[in-house]
């Protein structure tokens, strides 16, 4: 394989502390240094990274491609190379397709349709109960012996508690992780929009922050039960960073994550009824968004996923209640990542971590880093460079984001994927 | 959250479809028109030409007989050519969608949209994806807004109070549940009620109810004292059923409106109900009935005042 060398970037990488100007060595695949050139080292490709940020390729927790199941909304083909134009090298892919990821067979089929795209760092998520009824457990051995790096059971409820319990020690006998995104399936009450001030005036059927903070609890007390790993994916409301913080502190082992929209966003930057705007969890209040981000700062919160979740027209053109929920996340991960450095949230280490070294650590997986003898996931942005969300500069199939139009700052340059360039901005890939 | 959808660039009525973001200047024109029009009713020949050429559909997703008549009155006392649907809709049997059914209408030519729907925002959406040069009516969208059943209620309130500076108005029943209760409290603050006092158990209140511009009592006969205007909500069966409340005859006792409750209310107060009556569930017949009720005054004005929202909406260029 190619020897590449990237130049005159700022190399940041969180794990190994590093944050300094100058070059990175690729060879075999392989990080090969981030000193000096290794020993008869010849580039047959140099890349420029002057005035950009050298780092490790983005690893997301929670990612819908639509396939195998609902190929008019998204393929592997399109996100994939959505995800390549984003920096990001590893996906963590939701069991809820269609059929649900509960047998090795479908687990399978993933693999290969991330093959053929080229990408083959896609992960699935094995459903945590079959068909995600939330009645029987799935073949979770079979499944991780398949490749699923992971179990959950995605938006779905487990209204049972028992079988919650019996499935988290079966996960924990095979030292599998939960990824758990809690929504308490009643006092959700089939709401789209946060119980508060926005969606009593407009008569929106809401879902309290309890309804994610009484799940939280209830999964909190069978960690503690079964010894079974956990992590609590898309946190939207501010007393579950603080449940997450006592657990910590308490000593139980539990990581979480947020979406980044929800870093952005509340409910008052609603416009009256735009679908775009319909995501579960919901938009909650400015000072839960304000929790997010401390709870960020501090580590509680170790990383920021994408909850990319493409739709086609349809899915979108209706009175915001009856719309699918969900925001085509992937292309503006780092520019709004960028954002909350720009507005003193944390600092640019800290997003890069959060995109990268925490969530490879919470899946147990080598990369997120730039240590030598890594496979090369590299990301290389321009932090400066302006682009705006249309059409033509977009990969996704999926439009439905709030910040169409918008002119965002930070832009990928160059993706490299276990040393392979799969993005190129100037090529226009 | 504010939109300017209703309006068009010379700040006139285009669409109606909530009372938010609207100005007291301009409802207060709703009902200097809406008073023009009262009298059309008594002629001998019930009709001003002032729509006549122009086709009004009433698209009714959500069944309803007193709002779709009234309508229908309206736009045929403007002399408008009118067309009424009774769209049933289904959750099971998904058929065309509803932009494909504003569609397939408004390639007939069409000049307004009167829309009643069982989601909210359903409305606003039809306004935002249909052609310019039609106007849509919200006649009711789920929990959000029923905007012309809340200026019926001001202009009957109007007629006999005069004046909104001093009333202290008590809106009692299933506020969680009720467009009708959201754009009442909007035209009240617009129009400047000294107070907006919801009376209602909990369990029928949305969070944060008070961020809409009212006061909140969990009792009547608390909450009845010094009220101008009593304003009643309809009960639907259902809310027994999931949990809200446990029996209509407890609901009754705690909330139901009766001749002894009304006398805490001031003696001139009036009692309004948008209508149907649970008669016994929210509200005894012998108040429904009585001298203080003006019900069927407000039924009536609604062809006025819905007279009134189509004709200015119709002519956004202020012709009129």
């Amino acid at each position: 394989m190619a020897n590449i060398l990237i130049q005159h970037g700022r190399i940041i990488d969180p794990a190994n502390e590093l944050d300094h100007v100058g070059p990175l060595y690729i060879s075999g695949g392989k990080i090969a240094s981030v000193t000096d050139a290794p020993a008869g080292f010849v580039a047959d490709t140099v890349i420029d990274a002057s005035g950009q940020v050298v780092c490790p390729g983005f690893v997301d927790l929670s990612v819908r491609l639509r396939e195998p199941g609902q190929s008019r909304k998204a393929t592997f083909k399109s996100e994939t190379r959505a995800a390549a134009s984003a920096g990001v090298t590893t996906m963590c892919l939701q069991p809820d397709t269609t059929p649900v990821i509960d047998t090795a067979a479908v687990a399978e089929l993933i693999r290969e349709l991330a093959e053929k795209a080229g990408y083959p760092q896609v992960y699935p998520i094995a459903a945590l109960t079959r068909k995600l009824e939330g009645n029987e457990l799935s073949s979770m051995l079979a499944l991780k012996e398949a490749g699923c790096i992971a179990v959950s059971n995605a938006n779905q409820p487990i209204r049972n508690l028992l079988i919650l319990r019996r499935a988290m020690e079966y996960a924990a006998s095979h030292d599998l992780l939960l990824i758990f995104r809690p929504n308490d399936y009643w006092l959700g009450n089939n709401g789209c929009a946060h119980e508060g001030a926005v969606a009593t005036r407009y008569g929106l059927p809401s879902i309290p922050d309890a309804a994610e903070t009484i799940a939280l609890d209830q999964c909190l007390e069978l960690a503690e039960l079964t010894r079974c790993r956990v992590h609590f994916g898309q946190l939207s409301c501010k007393r579950s960073v603080i449940k997450i913080h006592q657990a910590n502190k308490y000593g139980l082992n539990v990581t979480a994550d947020v979406a980044m929209h929800q870093l952005h966003l509340t409910e008052n930057d609603i416009k009256p009824f735009d679908s775009a705007y319909h995501v579960l969890p919901p938009f909650r209040t400015e000072a839960d968004k304000q929790y997010l981000r401390q709870g960020l700062a501090c580590g509680t919160i170790s990383s920021i996923c994408s909850d990319h979740q493409p739709h086609d027209i349809d899915a979108k053109l209706g009175a915001f209640p009856e719309t699918e929920p969900g925001i085509s996340a992937l292309e503006t991960l780092l520019p709004m990542m960028l954002k909350l450095v720009a507005q003193h949230a944390i600092t640019l280490s800290q997003g890069i971590a959060a995109l990268s070294e925490q969530p490879a650590q919470i899946l147990q997986l080598p990369s997120g880093t730039l240590t030598p003898g890594v496979a090369a996931d590299v990301c290389v942005f321009d932090p400066e460079l302006a682009w705006q969300v249309n059409r033509s500069q977009w990969h996704s199939r999926g439009i439905n984001t709030p910040f169409w139009q918008q002119t965002l700052k930070g832009r990928v340059t160059h993706t490299l994927q276990a040393g392979k360039r799969i993005f190129c901005l100037a090529d226009g890939q | 959250m504010t939109d300017n959808l209703q309006l068009n660039a010379d700040g006139k009525l285009k669409h109606f479809l909530t009372i938010e973001g609207l100005s007291r200047a301009l409802l207060t024109e709703i009902l200097d028109t809406a008073e023009s029009f009262v009298g059309v009713s008594d002629q001998q020949i019930k009709k001003v030409p002032l729509l006549r050429g122009k086709t009004i559909v009433n698209l009714f997703f959500e069944n309803s007989t007193r709002t779709r008549t009234t309508f229908e009155l309206a736009a045929k006392r403007l002399s408008a050519d009118v067309l009424s649907m009774s769209i049933a809709t289904s959750s099971t049997s998904k058929g065309e969608s509803l932009l494909d059914t504003i569609r397939n209408l408004e390639s007939m030519f069409v000049d307004m949209f009167v829309v009643r729907h069982a989601i909210s925002g359903a409305a606003h959406f039809i306004a935002q994806h249909t052609a310019p040069h039609i106007s849509v009516i919200n006649a009711g969208d789920g929990q959000h807004a029923h905007p012309t059943q809340a200026m019926l209620d001001m202009f009957t309130i109007r007629q006999i109070k005069k004046d909104f500076a001093p009333l202290r108005v008590a809106i009692i029943g299933d506020i969680l549940h009720s467009r009708v209760a959201r754009s009442q409290i909007q035209a009240l603050n617009t129009l400047g009620a000294k107070e907006i006092r919801v009376i209602a158990p909990k369990t029928l209140l949305p969070a944060h109810v008070e961020t809409l511009g009212v006061t909140v009592s969990h009792d009547l006969t608390e909450g009845l004292q010094d009220i101008d205007v009593v304003m009643m909500l309809r009960l639907q069966k259902e809310r027994m059923t999931s949990a809200l409340l446990p029996s209509e005859s407890e609901y009754f006792k705690c909330f139901g409106l009766t001749e002894s409750k009304l006398k805490i209310a001031k003696p001139d107060a009036i009692v309004m109900h948008p209508g149907p009556i649970n008669r016994g569930v929210e509200i005894e017949s012998t108040v429904a009935d009585g001298p203080q009720s003006v019900i069927l005054k407000q039924v009536s004005n609604g062809i006025a005042v819905r007279m009134a929202i189509m004709s200015m909406a119709m002519q956004p260029q202020g012709a009129f």
